[in-house]
This record gives C-alpha cells, structure tokens and sequence, in this order.
C-alpha cells in the first residue's frame, strides 16, 4: 500500500492520529509526519491536566464531607444549603473535565491526548454513579496517563486497582464467602458475599474480550482472588491514596483462572492473574483489534489488526511499541477518511481550529449533553461508541450544526476563515469545501460551513 | 452583566413575558440620567452584498431593464419614488414612509473597499477604516466615544454578539430574541448541497431537517421557512406554505421592530441600535431570495416606526450594505458581487430633497469596471453625514477619530 504525499500524510496525522489541527500544525508536521507522531510518545506517560492537585484519597474525603452536608442541608429542609451542598460535590468533577478539554485544545501532541483518551474509554468509569463522579478525573490523571505508554499491564493494575474503578464496578464491596468479614457476618445472621462486576468486564472489557475463551467459572475464581482490592473508608485506614487491601474480605485459598493456578497470598493473588490475562495472545487480538477501529476505521483492514497484535506480542504488551506501529502501519494513511468525529472530538477539533479553548464547562457541557457524550458519563462500562452508527443521527447532525452556528457567531467574525479552513484540514481540504467557504456572506457563516463540512466532521 | 442590572431587567422581563419570547436579555440599563437630547440612530447592516438595482431599481434608466433580464422589475412592480427610481416592490411600509419624505435613497454608494468579498467589505464597512484590517473597533462604538463628553448615550446591538460595527471600547449591550438556530440562515442549504454526495451524511442530514420542520409545524402550527434555494430533486415547497412562512417571518419581524423601539423609548434606554440583517448574496433565485429579505426588512422598519411613535420624528435609520451587485444579471437568475450598492435613510425629521449623491447611470461607460454600478458618494460621507447633524457629533472628532483619516469623505449635507 503506497502512502498518500506528505502534504495529505500531515493533514492526516494532526487530524486523525490527533485531535485535530490548530493554526500552523499541519505545516510543521509536514516535514516527517511520522517522525512528529512519533516524538509525542513518551515514556512516562501522557500530559496531565492542569486541575487542583487533588489526589483520589482527597477528593473522596472531599467527597464524603459534600454528603454530609447533602444529608444534613436535606434533613433540616433548607433547600438553599441543599443546592450549595450540591453544586460544591458538581464542581469538582466540572473543574476536572474542563482542565482535560484544554489540555486537549492546547496541546501541541495531540496524538499523545487522543491515545490516553483512548485508554481512558478502554478502562471505563462513569459518573453516573456519584462517588465515582468525584474521582473520575482523578482515574484518569493517575492510573491511565502515567501508564498510556507503558507495559499493558501496569494500565491494567493501576486502572483495576483505583477507587474510581473499585467503586463504579462494585468491587470494593466484594467480600469471599469464607472470609473473616463473612463469617463473623454470618455469626450476626447477615450474609456477605461475592461481587463478579469488575472481575468479569476485566475479562470481558479490557482484557481477552467476550470471546476471550473463559467460562462462568473463571469469572467466579476471578473474582474470589479480587476480594479484598477495596477503597479506604477514612484517611485513617491507609496513608497512601485510596486503595486499601482488606485482608479480612480476600477468600482464603488457590484459585483456577482459565486453566491457571494461583497459590499466592492476598493481594498479590489477583495481580498475578493480571499479569496473565496481560501477556494472553487474546488481549493482544482485542486490544489491537480496539486500537485499530478506533484510529483508522469501525471496520479496520484484517492487515493493520495483525500488524498491531504483532507489536504487541513481541513487546510483551509495551503500548509505545503498539503506538509506533500503529503510526508505521500503511493502512494507518488511507486519504479517506472513514471515523466521524463523537461530539467531544468535534468540539476540542473545533476549537482547535481556531487556535483558543474553551473558558468555561458551560462552552462545553450544554453541548455535549445534547450530543449524547455527557462529561465523564458513559452509559456503560463498555465506554464511548467508537462507531459512526452511534454518532451520525439526523437529530445529533442538526445539534451539531446549531452549535456550528452559534459558535461560529461568537467568534467567526474576528476571523479568517480561509486561513482557518486550511489551518484545520491541509490537504484534507476538499474543492467543493474551500469554495464554499469562499463564498460564503460572512465569516461566521463560513465558519460554520468549514466545522460542518464533510471532511471536518470525520477523521 | 454590571450592578446596574438590576433595575433594568425587571422591567424588561416583563415586557418579553409579554411578547412570549422566551428571550434571554443581556441588555445592561441603568438608573435614568441626565436625558441626552433625545435622538436616536438606528443602522441596518444587511449582509451579503444587497443589490441596489433591487432595492431602489431605477426603473427610469434606459439600460436597467436590458441588463438586468430576468431580474428586473418593471415600472409598474416598483414602488415609485421619482422619475428614475422605485422602491422593490416588497417594502410597502418603507414606500409610505417615503411619501411623506420620510425616506430617501442614496443609490450609488460604495465603502473605499473595492474587492467583492463579503469578508473584506464588511470590515470596511462596520470599522469606518479605508482598508481592510486597519481598524479593530466599529465606527459606532467610536461615536459613542466622541460624544461622551457631552452626554452619556446608551447603545444596543441585536443578535446573540455585537457585530464590529458596534464593538470597541465603550460597554454596549447586546440582546437578542432567544432562538437557538437562526432559521432563516443559509447554511442548511448549503450543506445540503455539501453533503450531496456523501451517503452517510446526505441522508441522515436530510432526514433531520424533516424533523426539524415538524417540530417547528408541531410548535407554532405553522410550516417551517423554506429556504432559500430549494435543492434540485428536491420536493418544490407548497406555495401555501412559503405564504404563510413568509408572514410569519413579517410578524415577527414587526414584533422585533417594536421591541426594540421599546428599549429606545424607555428612560435610560439605547440611543443607538445596530441591527444586523443577512441573508442577501444573491447569486441565484434572486427575486425570490430578495422578496422573502426585503418583506423582513420593510415589517421590521413598519415595526420600528410603529413602536417609537412620537420619537419617531427624533430617530434616523440607515440602512446599507458592504458591496452592491453587478449590473447584468448572471446565468442562474442572480447577480454576482459588485461594487455601488443603494442604501436608505429614514426618519421622522428628514429634510426634503431627492437622491443622495449623484446617479452615475447605467451606460455601458459608466459601469465600475464594465460591470458594476459605479461609487459617486463615499458611504463614510453619509454616515458622517447623518452623525453630524442628527446625532450632533463634531466634524473633527468625525475626520480623526470615528472614521480615520476621512476628511475627503466629505460629510453630506441637508439629510436632517
């Protein structure tokens, strides 16, 4: 497969392995676009954003103070202190998703952004459960940043054994049936037992996937060996972040994990299974497999897949070795361009074509409710849809255009859309678009035509 | 928003509670102070480039009917202002007005800008500057500026952002009447027309603004506005339909008209308003883009007038355009982006007097270019014309600071 010339090779790499273009990008990419890619991989992880500095362990005492002052504001039927109480346990969260749209609006190595996003909707949490909320921001910042380009299996420990992850996938509540915890409540006549979530969408999510080749048992075992990865109640249960393990939950004994026998103690029992379920030629297949459907296309070509399930075998799961062949992959290039843009790429692309950032969440927050990506809401542990099919409706397209619209009237008509036109597509660019552009009444309709153009809202 | 909203906003939430607008108001009012004397400027910025030969078609030029084809009016359809010139025959209330000298026309009239794009032009208009990126501030925020020393006048901009003519350094406000998507813009259209050949986004697009327009038939029992230009293989739209699209449009252009003179009325209210109309780059379907456009324009100045009653005799509007359009008419029944455009002065206390500068014919010989209408008046020199004598800003403050370096755009003399 020939690749495409360095002008298009450029205009891709800025847009589709990054989040889009801002003004001058495309021309300094254009030199060795693959080189450009490559230097945004960086060992020690992705760039973080530029939040409060809160760690998880804070942002759940936090967190927990916030209820307080919920359950309290709601038994004194002050609906003033209830609203303030609210709107403080909101705007954390809110704070967080901001700093992570700017950071993707700025930074000059949007390719590293897009790949740590990617592994950030791989390992899913979701606000729609409120402690997790608190934290969602913070999952990202410390499990999945840090790890975005290292060994596969440090993302997976890190992201299975954080708060955000332990709360959302009920794992911190697992108890093993015969633990201490249990037996002692059993003695009181209460039963506590076993929670599968978080152990089956390991399984089933991140690592060797539905048809991964485990059973109803494997996932059980799994999960009898997880018992005990939970979350620290107060800062007085650990000194160190939010992950403590309960010793007094873990199921004694050896556990069978798809044909595996795992002997060792506590929490290095899970761990181990981990370090297994990382190496699996199946996590290999379905990882490679995610990688490529979501950079090149919902149907990747069978080529790029095997190229990726290679690098990664003979890496042993290292991601900066699977993000360099991702980039040398021919099939990576193909001129046209076949993902459409979720709503949060279209918006961070958006303002990055004109060169700022969003000020406030409410530049961003209104929209993407309406496009159906809420901040830091996934309806499911399965993430964001990475197909056009979830995206492309006839109502989420008029949305789209109305926010063109208005975005395009506040800012359009301090501006030169010509400029921004090629500034955000290079040689993507289309005739019939430039044209349109030009001949366009007013700058912010222009605008509006160039963020609405085929070409922009695809990849 | 300031600490002197207060006051102003119970007052207005109660007026658009009135009107059901649903409006979100931004409008910044303050406490009544010394009254400034009383007159008030309101300008229209119709965007796009709005041909002159339609809006004041001068129907008395032995050329016009020859060059403009398809796209002419005859004496008859035109609204008769004198021996050569008419009014389009969709501005009605606007021709009522010029019947009692209340109108007048300056029909050849050009900003220094001379090269056709929308872009460019309309910087040079709303700046007031001779070229293009020369100014960042609108010629009417420094007005406001220059005569402030003297009296504290309020100003406002319609639409959700100032436009530049209306931007700079003194605060304005700006309202606008809470819709999300302006529905009469372009832009549907032309991503139709962008998305022709796409078969994802051709269809689902297409399929949303199916939607769209039963929500809007759902909601207000009326049918959606048609746009512009149907796209070919596209169903035509019902005649009926268009009809009753097109009054709603009017009614709510009049309804806009006098909200807004409300605002000015109000003590402490806007002296000076900028209103921005789009909509009028014509390339194709000419006549029927411009009667739909000049409907809106003629019930929003009807609803300016209505609403401002007796202030009306202290209130000038202008009306203008970043370029006009060619001469002949083009091959798609449209014309093509010019140079001389017409643009209107109206107000309650004009002086009589006929055409505002000269009318430089359309001979072959006196076209711009072999194919413009070509500038005999300065539009710097009718703004400042008006500003001058109306508004009472002073000619040097007029020469240096609100249009830089102009004193050879001589202001017009003998308007009000």
């Amino acid at each position: 497969m020939a690749l495409p010339g360095k002008d298009m090779q450029a205009a891709i790499a800025a847009t589709r392995f990054g989040l889009g273009a801002r003004p001058g990008e495309i021309d300094a990419a254009k030199s060795d676009p693959r080189g450009w890619l490559k230097a945004q991989i960086t060992r020690d992880g992705a760039d973080l954003p530029q939040n409060d500095g809160r760690n998880s362990a804070q942002r759940l005492a936090d967190y927990r103070e916030d209820q307080q002052a919920i359950q309290a504001a709601r038994k004194s039927g002050d609906p003033e202190a209830l609203k303030a109480a609210q709107r403080d346990r909101r705007q954390d969260v809110n704070q967080d998703f901001l700093a992570r749209a700017q950071l993707g609006t700025n930074t000059s190595a949007s390719f590293r952004e897009r790949w740590a996003l990617f592994w950030a909707n791989h390992f899913t949490v979701s606000g729609t459960k409120q402690i997790t909320a608190s934290i969602a921001g913070a999952f990202e910042q410390e499990a999945i940043r840090p790890n975005a380009f290292g060994p596969f299996e440090d993302i997976l420990v890190a992201s299975s054994s954080h708060p955000a992850m332990l709360t959302y996938l009920d794992q911190a509540q697992s108890v093993g049936p015969e633990s201490m915890v249990a037996a002692r409540a059993q003695r009181k006549g209460r039963r506590q037992g076993l929670n599968e979530n978080l152990a089956r969408e390991i399984l089933e999510l991140h690592t060797v996937g539905v048809n991964g080749g485990y059973t109803q048992s494997d996932v059980t075992e799994f999960a009898r060996a997880m018992t005990g990865w939970s979350v620290a109640r107060n800062p007085q249960e650990t000194a160190e972040g939010a992950f403590l393990f309960r010793t007094a939950t873990h199921e004694p004994g050896e556990r069978t994990v798809m044909g595996r026998r795992y002997g060792q103690d506590g929490v290095d029992q899970a761990r181990a299974v981990m370090a297994d379920l990382a190496r699996r030629p199946a996590t290999a297949r379905h990882c490679a497999r995610k990688i490529a459907a979501h950079f090149v296309a919902d149907t990747p070509p069978p080529a790029l897949v095997a190229r990726l399930e290679k690098a990664w075998l003979s890496s042993d799961g290292r991601l900066d070795v699977v993000a360099q062949a991702l980039i040398d992959a021919p099939e990576a290039w193909d001129p046209t361009p076949t993902k459409f843009k979720t709503p949060y790429e279209f918006l961070i692309s958006t303002w990055r074509a004109i060169g700022t950032q969003p000020q406030a969440l409410n530049q961003i927050g209104p929209t993407l409710n309406s496009l159906g990506q809420p901040a830091f809401r996934p309806p499911s542990p399965e993430g964001w849809s990475d197909e056009t099919s979830a995206w492309a409706a006839p109502d989420a397209l008029i949305k789209r255009m109305t926010f063109a619209q208005g975005f395009a009237a506040r800012v359009g008509d301090r501006l030169d859309p010509n400029t921004i036109a090629v500034g955000a597509l290079g040689a993507r660019l289309s005739e019939p678009v430039a044209k349109a552009v030009a001949r366009a009444e007013s700058r912010p309709e222009a605008l509006a035509v160039l963020l609405m153009s085929p070409e922009f809202q695809r990849r | 928003m300031t600490d002197h909203h207060t006051h102003g906003f119970s007052r207005r939430q109660a007026l658009f509670g009135a009107l059901g607008l649903g409006a979100s108001v931004t409008f910044m009012g303050r406490a009544a102070r010394a009254e400034p004397n009383g007159k008030k400027l309101i300008v229209l910025v119709c965007r796009g480039g709005l041909d002159g030969l339609s809006l004041t078609p001068p129907v008395g030029d032995a050329d016009y009917a020859g060059l403009r084809g398809g796209v002419a009016y005859t004496p008859e359809q035109a609204l008769k202002l004198d021996g050569t010139f008419g009014l389009h025959p969709a501005m009605s209330r606007a021709h009522a007005l010029a019947q009692k000298g209340q109108l007048r026309i300056a029909p050849a009239v050009a900003t220094p800008d001379r090269a056709r794009s929308h872009f460019e032009a309309q910087d040079v208009l709303e700046t007031g500057s001779e070229a293009k990126y020369t100014a960042t501030s609108g010629w009417l925020n420094r007005t406001l500026q220059a005569l402030s020393p003297e009296r504290k006048v309020e100003a406002l901009s319609v639409g959700a952002v100032a436009p530049l003519i209306l931007r700079g350094q003194v605060q304005a406000a700006s309202w606008s009447p809470g819709r999300n998507a302006d529905s009469t813009a372009r832009l549907p259209t032309i991503l139709q027309d962008l998305y022709k050949n796409d078969p994802l986004l051709g269809p689902v697009f297409a399929r949303g603004l199916q939607t769209e327009a039963m929500a809007q038939i759902a909601m207000t029992g009326l049918p959606a506005p048609a746009t512009a230009q149907p796209m070919e293989g596209m169903a035509k739209p019902d005649p009926a339909a268009m009809q009753a699209a097109q009054r709603q449009g009017m009614a709510a252009a009049e309804k806009l008209g006098v909200t807004v003179a409300n605002f000015m009325t109000q003590a402490g209210g806007p002296q000076i308003v900028a209103i921005s109309l789009d909509g009028f780059d014509t390339h194709s379907g000419q006549v029927g883009q411009l009667q739909q456009r000049l409907n809106y324009m003629d019930a929003l100045i009807g609803g300016l007038t209505t609403g401002l009653g007796p202030a009306w005799k202290d209130t000038v509007i202008v009306a203008a355009t970043e370029f006009g359009r060619t001469a002949r008419v083009n091959g798609t029944g449209g014309t093509d982006h010019g140079t001389a455009s017409s643009a209107l002065v109206l107000g309650g206390g004009l002086k009589k007097g006929g055409i505002i500068g000269d009318w430089p014919t359309l001979q072959q010989t006196a076209l711009f270019e072999n194919r413009d209408t070509r500038p005999t008046l300065d539009m710097r020199g009718l703004f400042k014309g008006v500003l001058r004598d109306h508004l009472g800003v002073e000619q040097r403050a007029l020469d240096t600071t609100v249009f830089p370096d102009s004193a050879s755009a001589r202001p017009v003399t003998g308007i009000v």
